[in-house]
């Protein structure tokens, strides 16, 4: 991975490297604290998994791979700024305070949501693609007319970076100098679209040319992601306007739970990339710099299989709310459309009863 | 103890069924919270199932091969505590399948096909299973002498193992630590089966070989271990193949041509290439040749790049090629095609060539990828004959066969010397193509290899 414009403070061997622009400022201790969070993270991903082959859950989108952008990204953000997620950002809900099985209501179908928005000041997943750019843009310019020192941040993939609505909220957010600070993690893959024929200019060099700043980070170094993130996100909330983030990492898994990865890409790449992994890296480094031990790196592992037992039975005891309360959330105010959905439910019996 | 069943769920949004792969696990086995089960193939994907249950499993409720609808029983578990200590529920649709401490009558193995007996005794016959035999599970060697039951213990190298030989590891007695099944356990178990104290065998086959073979995408048991015979189901590849074969030779009527050719200067030329700096890390065989031949035999006779069109009685001439690669892969026959390969060079043939071959042995081609074929070349010379009379692959014209290329004696000036020699072989859809334009274009595909250099400079 050479690349001259690539920030990078942490090789994949964890080996501290020098960036004139960015210097880590994390201490070990929160350091571990981070890769704490990136070993439960992925934990959560490969237990939702499993859920979801069990019959459990109605999709899953994994995160492996991208622990490091995630909470390096999720880390860097104060207790009132705003983010407005895509559905794969499990990392960056749980750096909100979500809690975990909230994140598991909307895969289980039991909610159209999970969680209030207001209370961890992070949305609701946005599963129409980039459409979260255009709400976190908006609630930038509301920053603003509040006079607020606070930034809005959202998250979208290579793939979304090819949407209207991103490209739009591109264009606002320029314009009006929003506090919003777009941080797109390249996973090299929409869905089977390689990034080769997603974009014929790397990512963030098109923030140029919408008239604010894209940097280009190694999305899967913690130290470099949340040094580039801090900086971008007190730059939007002094004033200095948005910024566009591009994390170059890898989806190590598949795109969803329905989705077959082989028959797209080759095997070679994805060993390329195990060679990368966000978390191995931290581990070194800690265990160099901070002499961190094997019984405390175990004592995590244990909590993470903890976390995931609490978090199975805690999905296995959500039930099934009956079917007709999807109507209810979809308009703020009736619909004559949604009316006649619930009417019909009702009619054919799918329904489980009175409402 | 209770059971549990594992309904198969829907792995990929709006599903209906799914065909297993691979059992990870077998009755008796004891597994862990998430330990792989199996592997299915959906219309979208091939996924691995974790266990929902750490438990022992009492019943798998298909074979392998089997198509399996969503929401019908996949394993049944005995699981500590009662009912278990996990609520068995389904969130889309499935019903509730908890099965209680069953009477020794229900727990009779059951017939695949039937399913267990639900709550209120009722046989759930909702699984379908579309191979033609039925089965007691679980499926044992035709030599069993003593069943035993309870868990297994062994390793999964072991399991491979025996699955290969065909040994009923229930039968097998552990020697290992703590009587776990070793390797050497497995093949004293194969040396016994073929004594004459096994029942059921008239003579005793003493010899045979002991190795594998592959057929229709699988590893076929030794001749000696194998059961007497082996029902496979129609499925997958071997569908495809099964059905593309019928197809072509009950509407295609079809006809062959072949030549013997001098390529002496196609395996210099490819020889010559190989050693040449700018070209290394190309994969440059004989058969990028050919395949440049034959598109060079479409451009000048268009006709043979055709298809019949039975339903709208036209026939279709092309003025691209897509040009079809038969493939000899792991799960089988497989042909992909290099799509627009009339725009390709020689390096860009080759390119494609080894790229598509690569793909097809990883089992990662797409099913783009093995469509829209225009013409197709079946190269058989690696497998030591000298050509064969291919049967057309259905909606094309002709396939072109080429044998091992190998020296023999020819005719050069009335000298009788050793060239590389190979024979071609041309099947094309007679009701199109008639013999005279079918010879033709294997005339051309001949004279390209007798010189390929001045072929593929001069046109």
């Amino acid at each position: 991975m050479v690349d001259e414009e690539l920030v990078q403070l942490l090789t994949p061997e964890g080996q501290r490297v020098e960036h004139p622009d960015y210097t880590s400022t994390l201490s070990n201790e929160k350091i571990f604290s981070m890769y704490r969070d990136m070993v439960i993270i992925r934990r959560l991903c490969n237990e939702s998994t499993s859920l979801q082959r069990q019959g459990q859950l109605a999709l899953w989108a994994p995160i492996q791979g991208q622990e490091a952008a995630q909470i390096g990204a999720g880390r860097a953000l104060q207790p009132m700024d705003f983010t407005f997620p895509t559905y794969r950002e499990h990392g960056i809900a749980w750096s909100r305070g979500v809690p975990p099985a909230n994140m598991l209501r909307l895969f289980r179908a039991v909610s159209n949501g999970g969680w209030d928005p207001y209370t961890y000041r992070h949305s609701v997943p946005a599963i129409v693609l980039g459409n979260q750019v255009l709400n976190a843009v908006g609630y930038a310019m509301g920053i603003q007319r509040d006079g607020a020192e606070e930034a809005a941040m959202t998250f979208f993939g290579d793939g979304a970076s090819s949407q209207g609505d991103v490209l739009e909220g591109f264009v606002w957010a320029a314009s009006f100098n929003a506090p919003v600070v777009f941080f797109c993690q390249n996973n090299q893959w929409g869905i089977s679209t390689p990034m080769s024929t997603q974009s014929k200019v790397p990512l963030y060099r098109r923030a140029r040319g919408f008239g604010f700043p894209g940097i280009r980070v190694d999305g899967n170094d913690l130290l470099a992601v949340y040094e580039v993130a801090r900086t971008a996100l007190e730059n939007a909330r002094a004033g200095g306007g948005p910024t566009l983030i591009e994390a170059y990492t890898y989806r190590m898994g598949a795109h969803t739970t329905s989705d077959d990865p082989t028959r797209y890409r080759v095997e070679a790449e994805v060993e390329v990339w195990k060679h990368r992994d966000p978390i191995e890296r931290v581990k070194a480094l800690l265990v160099r710099e901070a002499k961190t031990t094997q019984a405390e790196f175990d004592a995590i592992d244990a909590e993470a299989e903890e976390f995931a037992l609490q978090l199975r039975a805690d999905v296995l005891a959500m039930g099934r709310p009956d079917p007709i309360t999807m109507f209810d959330n979809v308009y703020a105010e009736g619909h004559p459309l949604i009316e006649e959905g619930r009417r019909e439910m009702v009619e054919l019996g799918i329904s489980g009863g009175a409402h | 103890m209770g059971q549990q069943v594992f309904l198969l769920p829907d792995v990929g949004e709006g599903l209906i069924e799914a065909d297993i792969v691979t059992w990870k696990v077998q009755v008796g086995d004891v597994v862990a919270l998430n330990q792989p089960l199996c592997d299915v193939e959906t219309a979208k994907a091939t996924v691995e199932l974790p266990s929902p249950f750490a438990g022992r499993v009492v019943q798998l409720h298909a074979r392998e091969g089997d198509t399996v609808e969503v929401h019908t029983p996949l394993v049944t578990f005995e699981v500590e505590g009662a009912g278990g200590s996990t609520p068995e529920e389904v969130p889309h649709g499935g019903e509730k399948h908890v099965v209680n401490e069953p009477d020794e009558e229900r727990r009779e193995p059951v017939l695949i096909g039937y399913g267990v007996a639900n709550e209120d005794g009722v046989a759930v016959r909702k699984h379908r299973r579309r191979s033609s035999t039925a089965v007691v599970a679980p499926p044992v060697a035709a030599t069993t002498p003593v069943v035993s039951t309870g868990p297994v213990r062994t390793t999964p190298p072991v399991r491979l193992l025996a699955k290969n030989l065909g040994v009923n590891l229930q039968t097998v007695v552990g020697t290992g630590r703590e009587g776990v099944i070793t390797r050497a356990d497995v093949e004293r178990a194969v040396r016994a089966d073929v004594t004459p104290v096994a029942p059921a065998r008239v003579s005793t086959p003493s010899t045979g070989p002991m190795t594998t073979s592959r057929f229709v995408g699988r590893d076929l048991a030794p001749w000696s271990t194998g059961e007497r015979e082996e029902r496979i189901p129609v499925k997958g590849v071997l569908k495809a193949m099964a059905e593309s074969m019928t197809e072509s030779m009950l509407t295609h009527p079809q006809a062959a041509v072949w030549v013997r050719v001098d390529a002496t200067k196609t395996m210099e030329l490819v020889a010559g290439l190989k050693k040449h700096p700018r070209l290394q890390g190309v994969r440059l065989s004989p058969l990028v040749i050919v395949a440049l031949a034959l598109v060079d035999a479409a451009r000048h006779y268009p006709g043979v790049n055709s298809m019949f069109d039975a339903k709208t009685q036209e026939v279709v001439v092309k003025r691209y090629v897509n040009l079809g690669i038969a493939a000899d892969t792991p799960k089988g026959l497989l042909v992909p095609n290099i799509k627009n390969a009339d725009q390709l060079d020689l390096v860009g043939v080759a390119n494609e060539l080894s790229a598509l071959v690569e793909k097809a042995r990883a089992g990662t081609t797409s099913l783009a990828e093995m469509t829209g074929t225009t013409i197709t070349i079946t190269n058989v010379g690696p497998m030591g004959v000298d050509s064969a009379i291919p049967i057309l692959p259905p909606g094309t014209g002709a396939i072109l066969a080429i044998g091992r290329i190998a020296p023999a004696p020819w005719v050069v000036d009335g000298q009788v010397v050793a060239r590389q020699v190979a024979e071609l072989a041309l099947t094309f859809d007679h009701r199109q193509i008639d013999g005279a334009l079918a010879s033709n274009v294997l005339a051309h595909v001949a004279r390209f290899l007798e010189d390929p250099a001045t072929a593929i400079v001069a046109g």
